[in-house]
């Protein structure tokens, strides 16, 4: 049962026959091989034969990297063929993921090529973008992660974002300072993470209805008070100061990565650093190893003294605490004030990585960048007058989500106790 | 702020039922469950217990009123009275715009008004309850069986679309226009359920997210569509279809009432689906498969199959729903022609506690909240919202018994049916 995974429908129809031979790798590396040649055929064929720049500045001048578009769309779908061969051909396991990699980068590279010709990509722009448009996704993913890798599934992310936005616009605007913003965006992700907590643990609600439930809460608190105060008065309650953007000397002039990472907002830097924080704390510590055993096996770990409903009400907690956090983005990175339901279903894409990431703080990071590059391709393509209309550019995102949950990922395997309420007996 | 938050309706004292009865009479009998955690007393103080939490949220949004709070201590009838006085008009809108307005009622009855006014709550009540009662129906099937559906909402829309094409760009007599223009939707509807259902039971691919990103291709669609020739209003320049023929419309009372067919085919819909699940076969095997799927494969049924087919039957409802939004209360295709019917339908379901008739009675209660938070929000200026808030805390409530009981120190329930039957975590 596990492992039956597929990236196309073609060969969907294959996976239903119960041959041994069409085993994980070999419809993966078939998958490939179609869409290599796709790339190679297709795009190669409707690309411009004029140069794919692919700027290092933020404008059409200054060093780039250049390729003839349709000499590039052709050349990486050749290769996206090449390693769907190699796993067609039965290369060892662990090139699997490598390969893997390489075949949906380089299609992704011709796709660029075949848009890209004749005119030019700035890539510190496209980077820097794809990160910002990931940062709430990472962040909530993260939550995510606490929460549930101690068998707390939190459903509620959006809820935090949209309580976390809300305080940080009308704090930040009544205290007139960003830190106070952003510490009542925590403080706006930790309330909604306390109902859940609550709900869930003590009153074993099922944790999916209080998360959807708790969404609605927000969006009617935040929409209800946004109505009679902000927008009467949204000088007094709704004009938040901006986080300021730190650049640090001499890493910020790395080209490329540079602007991208040294140049940015404390949010950026936050995000990133919890990632490997959640990370090293899950696998390396003595929380992580309990917050695992409450997640998987809670009886277990109530017997060797772990106090497990404890540690699920902590964890939920700390994912406010992040969450919140990711909602500050909203008000104080990107637009500079509150508007109702302005998450617009962030939390739920953010729920999507997380699931998407395995439950891992690396994965989820992953998930959220590939989402968020896909989000900025397609407002970079409608920009440039893509022959592809708007909404067809902006399914794009939740489009390669669909496929990416269905073929790539396949049967996820959540921690084992995810959902479940602990009722010591 | 520096008093405590003002809560101007204090939870009533509860009663004690006389205990000392050793013979059980009916009258008892009655008073002794009326305050245990039964679904029904659950029910009624979870709508009280939300409607007291929205007056404290009117109160503390209304600056004039919060004003008055600033010398509680010195005279403390200003703040109070003036609390009073905001929320017993708001709620009392909700009531006139809901049910009925008295002043309506009285004028029909002396004949100086029309029996349409006096009507017209009910009416803007039952308009708003149709569709959810599908998208209701559709979450709540899928929940029986197992699956979320968070799909509702693009399932709607997709039924919106097909509906709605049906009913401009093609010529039938009325009546058969109509039921091909209602199929367009269910079909629709039930072609999007088929994806999630078929990957799901295909892939294993987790049915929350491939239908959550199901609904903003469709709505992403629908927005592409409206503006394709053919599709969009000519005299317009705006995202707006052409109006459907009225061969298609569900037929409704007259003006101003809006209410429509769409009504009547819910509740023909509600007994069909409750058929569906409590007798028939298909309705045993989705029910086996939802309390464990591993013993309904072992008792020689498909899992698989069960999934795909349940997330058809949910889509195609929740398209349905989507049909009876653009031919009997919209006109025409909008972007927003489908509203918020699929995320209403999620917690009409979890009010509904997934069964049918509940869910048709949930649907009721949220269309009348909805009309009587229009007329709360023109008369008193209390902002729609609240209503959402109110939804929210009701279904909350409603959730965890376990929370009520414990605020009204309600009796262990004789029967302890408040469990409900969900998805279980991922």
């Amino acid at each position: 049962m596990s492992g039956v995974s597929t990236a196309t429908v073609e060969d969907l129809t294959e996976s239903s026959a119960p041959e041994r031979f069409w085993n994980r790798q070999r419809r993966l590396g078939a998958a490939l091989v179609i869409i290599g040649l796709i790339a190679a055929v297709v795009f190669g064929s409707l690309a411009e034969s004029a140069p794919a720049r692919f700027t290092l500045s933020e404008d059409a001048q200054g060093a780039a990297l250049s390729i003839n578009g349709q000499f590039g769309a052709i050349l990486f779908g050749i290769v996206t063929v090449a390693a769907g061969a190699a796993l067609l051909a039965g290369v060892a396991r662990r090139w699997q993921t490598t390969l893997l990699s390489i075949g949906i980068v380089t299609f992704v590279f011709s796709f660029l090529c075949w848009q890209v010709a004749g005119k030019f990509l700035p890539l510190v722009d496209t980077l820097s973008g794809s990160l910002e448009l990931a940062l709430p996704l990472i962040l909530g993913a993260l939550a995510g992660v606490l929460g549930e890798r101690s068998g707390v599934v939190n459903v509620a992310i959006e809820g935090q974002f949209l309580m976390g936005a809300f305080g940080a616009a009308l704090v930040g605007t009544l205290a007139t300072s960003v830190w106070a913003g952003l510490i009542s965006a925590v403080i706006g992700g930790v309330i909604i993470a306390a109902l859940l907590a609550v709900l869930a643990i003590r009153f074993l609600v099922d944790q999916v209805v209080v998360g959807i439930v708790l969404n609605l809460l927000a969006l009617g608190i935040t929409g209800f008070l946004y109505e009679r105060l902000m927008q009467p008065d949204a000088l007094k309650y709704n004009s938040p100061p901006r986080l300021p953007e730190w650049r640090v000397p001499g890493l910020a002039d790395i080209p490329v990565i540079g602007p991208v990472l040294f140049d940015t907002n404390l949010l950026v830097w936050l995000a990133l650093a919890l990632v490997v924080v959640i990370h090293l704390a899950l696998t390396r510590t003595r929380w992580g190893l309990r917050t695992r055993a409450v997640g998987e096996h809670p009886t277990a770990a109530d017997t060797v003294g772990i106090r497990v409903r404890g540690l699920r009400y902590l964890n939920v907690l700390l994912g406010g605490v992040v969450a919140g956090a990711g909602g500050a983005y909203f008000t104080l990175v990107s637009t500079g004030a509150f508007n109702k339901n302005m998450t617009a279903g962030a939390g739920f894409i953010a729920l999507a990585a997380l699931i998407f990431g395995r439950w891992t703080p690396f994965g989820a990071l992953g998930a959220a960048l590939f989402f968020g590059f896909a989000q900025k391709l397609a407002n970079y393509l409608s920009a440039v007058g893509s022959p592809v209309p708007n909404q067809f550019l902006n399914m794009l995102p939740y489009l390669a989500t669909i496929v990416a949950v269905a073929g790539l990922v396949g049967r996820v395997r959540a921690p084992a106790a995810d959902g479940v309420p602990y009722v010591k007996s | 702020m520096t008093t405590e938050a003002p809560a101007p309706e204090t939870p009533p004292a509860p009663e004690k039922p006389p205990a000392k009865a050793k013979e059980e009479s009916f009258l008892n009998l009655f008073l002794h469950n009326l305050w245990s955690a039964n679904t029904v007393t659950v029910t009624i103080l979870s709508i009280f217990l939300a409607l007291v939490i929205g007056a404290v949220l009117i109160v503390i949004s209304d600056p004039t009123v919060l004003s008055t709070f600033s010398y509680l201590t010195s005279r403390p009838s200003d703040a109070l009275t003036a609390s009073w006085d905001l929320v017993s008009q708001a709620y009392a809108d909700l009531f006139k715009g809901a049910i009925f307005d008295p002043a309506a009622v009285r004028a029909w009855i002396d004949g100086s008004g029309d029996w349409k006014t006096a009507l017209n709550p009910l009416s803007e009540t039952l308009t708003y309850a149709a569709p959810l009662v599908f998208t209701g129906l559709s979450v709540a099937i899928a929940f029986r069986g197992g699956l979320f559906n968070i799909g509702g909402q693009g399932q709607a829309v997709i039924g919106t679309i097909t509906a709605g094409v049906a009913g401009f760009a093609i010529a039938l007599p009325a009546g058969l226009h109509l039921l091909v223009a209602l199929a367009a939707g269910l079909i629709g509807g039930a072609l999007w359920g088929f994806v999630p259902g078929l990957l799901k039971a295909r892939t294993g691919a987790h049915e929350v997210i491939t239908t959550i990103m199901l609904n903003y291709v469709a709505t992403l669609f629908l927005g592409w569509l409206i503006l394709q020739s053919g599709v969009q209003d000519p005299g317009r320049t705006d995202a707006v279809s052409k109006t459907i023929a009225s061969s298609a419309v569900l037929p409704a009372l007259p003006q101003p009432l809006r209410v429509h067919l769409g009504i009547v085919i819910a509740v023909l819909v509600t007994a069909a689906v409750a058929w569906m699940i409590n007798r028939s076969s298909f309705g045993f095997e989705l029910r086996a498969v939802g309390v464990n799927p591993p013993a309904a494969k072992t008792a020689g049924m498909s899992v698989g199959r069960t999934y795909i087919l349940l997330m058809v039957v949910a889509g195609g409802l929740a398209g349905l729903g989507g049909a009876v939004q653009v031919l009997g209360t919209a006109d025409r295709l909008t972007g927003q022609v489908a509203g918020n019917i699929g995320f209403d339908g999620l917690l009409v379901a979890l009010l509904g506690r997934n069964k049918p008739w509940g869910t048709f009675f949930a649907a009721i209660l949220y269309g009348a909240l909805r009309a009587g938070g229009n007329l709360m929000q023109v008369d008193v200026g209390v902002s729609l919202e609240l209503v959402t808030v109110l939804q929210a805390l009701i279904v909350i409530f409603i959730a965890a018994p376990a929370l009520v009981k414990t605020i009204f120190h309600l009796r262990n329930a004789r029967s302890a049916r408040l469990g409900t039957t969900m998805a279980k975590g991922w």
